[in-house]
């Protein structure tokens, strides 16, 4: 072996001088084991700090610690030097504590200057900054008060309200000149919406509301028993699914697969330049992405809720002939008298509400997405809880409403 | 002499409360390869979107082809656009982005749109690519599919948002190179944001270059003149891609 390749295998050995064992690396983490020098040296007034070695990642807990206990012992000086000749290697992560630990000392209106650096080092000084003047100390970030944040939220919440009353308005003026020119809404998506949010969605549906049913009809069974008014359980269950479960619990779900999907696909097509594509190509993001999956939406909702009716008053007849001793065909005369058209068509009307307030907040959320894949996880979430606390407000405004009309 | 195809008057724009340019005045003469400059942050980009009709301008206005203000939608497209990631939609195969104006805009039967389909594809190389899904093109080819769309409806504007950004050097040329074989054989006028200085000298004719500290134009003419001629400092430095002051 010549003297020359023992002078790069030691000097490759210095680069990866990383502790092996699991004790000295975390002696190391922790700052209790330093492998470089800092030395002071000069007078109280004029001090000088000399750092020698190397100075790496591993080395940065003891490097932060020498920073710390330094600071201290600062103040009687007036000027400071860091000496760094004597470094025979230094990361970048250490340069920055040690840029850091100059503007500090700055900062405390003492003079503080890097000497004596190598060339290598004196590299990484200046992409650090170092050699440059801090141009101001750092600014403090002011605490907001309480009034403050009440007020950023009024105008973001404002900010929002106007984009929503902003989309319902294009939205209207969209619908009147389609209706003029129906050539122009996109009916080729209105299939493939309901296919996805219907036919797809029906087993989990008819699932949902087979228990909803079940657990209704279970709870009520032990208290009409105490009363021997078993036979009304049929009343309790069939009125219940048809005017309140049946499409509430729908909407859940469509809320939950449709809403969410729209929001995330509308997102998506709006950061990634698609709905500005689809403009440059003429086409109107309203007509051509919000109306078919409102019209596909609006179609399907009532029949899922009549799917949902169906299996949920079905869940009620289960338990009722396991429980009640109240065989499927009594179940079904009593049902016939028990639910009145009335019940069905009030259902079937919800139904289309929460399906137009599932598709507009979606699409509006989805379309009202800035920033990446984290806009798009925002508006999604933001969707659902709306469309949720939508779709609580408007099944009371439909019961008081329907109730108003004697319905 | 013609008349220019984009005439721009004291336009200022910007996005919310920032002001990105204020009252910029240039002009884009027919059959030009124009392209706009600039350092990141600027306004290259949000220049563009307004002079596709994407975003309204605080003020100023922009004239096409002398008959006004960039209208996009509710018509069949007046200029094709190619934006900086593609943006070709996912749903679809490269076939039916390419044809998916035509097929909504024209009477043309589907036998004729795919024809035509298959003969822009072929003129940005694509030839045999209709039916693979956006997914399943490279960066490159995603962006010639984004070309080969914007054409179309044969627009006699084109506007390209740093189409060589992200591509290696060979598909960058290439790509150079269909601009200039639009822009000669066809007689297309570009409008390019770009910053890569190689594709900048091959195909500009002519450029702007836009300052963020000013908020202005600061340079007009032939890229490959401005090199050498332009006096100011910033518009060298840009072109010799030499660092800043620190």
């Amino acid at each position: 072996m010549t003297k020359g390749d023992t002078l790069i295998e030691d000097e490759v050995d210095a680069l990866i001088d990383r502790p092996s064992r699991v004790d000295d690396r975390l002696s190391l983490m922790v700052g209790l084991v330093q492998r470089f020098t800092w030395e002071r040296a000069g007078t109280e007034e004029a001090q000088r700090i000399e750092l020698g070695g190397s100075i790496t990642i591993d080395d940065s807990a003891a490097l932060w610690k020498k920073v710390g206990e330094s600071l201290l012992e600062l103040k009687a000086a007036r000027s400071v030097h860091i000496d760094l000749s004597q470094i025979q290697l230094i990361d970048g992560a250490c340069m920055a504590l040690l840029v850091h630990f100059r503007n500090d000392i700055r900062t405390r209106g003492l003079t503080c200057e890097f000497v004596g650096g190598s060339p290598d080092v004196e590299r990484i000084v200046d992409l650090y900054g170092g050699h440059k003047r801090s141009k101001r100390r750092r600014v403090q970030r002011k605490p907001v008060n309480a009034v403050e944040q009440v007020g950023n939220a009024t105008v973001a919440v404002l900010h929002e309200i106007r984009q929503i009353l902003d989309f319902i308005g294009q939205l209207v003026a969209s619908t009147i000149l389609a209706v003029k020119n129906p050539k122009t809404v996109n009916f080729h998506d209105v299939g493939p919406t309901m296919e996805r949010a219907g036919a797809d969605a029906a087993p989990i549906v008819m699932l949902i509301n087979f228990l909803i049913g079940f657990v209704v009809a279970y709870q009520s069974a032990a208290q009409l028993k105490q009363f021997g008014a078993n036979i009304y359980v049929v009343d309790l269950v069939a009125v219940s699914m048809t005017r309140e479960l049946g499409p509430l619990m729908t909407a859940i779900i469509m809320c939950g697969r449709s809403g969410a999907a729209f929001a995330a696909e509308l997102g998506t097509m709006k950061v990634s330049e698609e709905v500005d594509a689809l403009r440059t190509l003429g086409f109107m993001p309203l007509r051509h992405l919000v109306m078919p999956r409102m019209l596909g939406l609006v179609l399907v909702a009532p029949f899922l809720v009549l799917l949902a009716d169906a299996v949920g008053i079905a869940g009620g007849l289960v338990v009722a002939a396991m429980t009640l001793e109240i065989t499927p065909t009594r179940f079904l005369i009593q049902l016939q008298s028990a639910v009145k058209p009335s019940d069905i068509i009030s259902g079937l009307v919800k139904s289309v509400a929460f399906a137009s307030a599932i598709a507009l907040i979606s699409c509006q959320q989805g379309l009202a997405t800035t920033g990446g894949a984290e806009g798009v996880g925002r508006r999604t979430t933001g969707a659902v809880v709306s469309i949720l606390f939508a779709l609580i407000v408007l099944d009371a405004l439909f019961t008081i409403l329907l109730a108003g009309l004697g319905l | 002499m013609k008349k220019p195809l984009i005439v721009v008057r004291d336009l200022s724009i910007g996005h919310g409360d920032t002001v990105l340019l204020e009252r910029a005045n240039f002009a884009v003469e027919r059959g030009d390869i124009f392209i706009i400059l600039g350092g990141s942050g600027c306004g290259k980009s949000t220049l563009l979107r307004h002079l596709i009709g994407l975003e309204t301008p605080f003020s100023g206005d922009i004239n096409i082809a002398g008959v006004g203000a960039p209208r996009l939608e509710g018509a069949s497209p007046r200029y094709g656009v190619m934006f900086q990631s593609g943006a070709l939609f996912s749903s679809m195969t490269v076939g039916e982005n390419v044809g998916f104006a035509l097929q909504e805009w024209t009477e043309l039967p589907s036998d004729a749109v795919s024809a035509i389909v298959r003969a822009k594809l072929t003129l940005v190389g694509l030839e045999g690519s209709e039916n693979k899904l956006p997914a399943e093109l490279s960066g490159g080819m995603r962006k010639r599919a984004a070309i080969a769309r914007a054409m179309a409806f044969e627009p006699n504007l084109i506007f390209l948002d740093e189409p060589s950004a992200g591509l290696d050097p060979v598909s960058a040329a290439e790509l150079d190179d269909l601009i200039l074989a639009l822009n000669g054989g066809l007689g297309l006028t570009v409008v390019m944001v770009t910053h890569e200085l190689e594709s900048i000298f091959k195909v500009g004719k002519n450029c702007i270059m836009l300052d963020r500290e000013t908020r202005s134009i600061i340079a007009t003419g032939d890229p490959n003149r401005l090199r050498t001629e332009s006096e100011d400092p910033r518009v060298r430095q840009f072109f010799n891609r030499e660092a800043g002051a620190h």
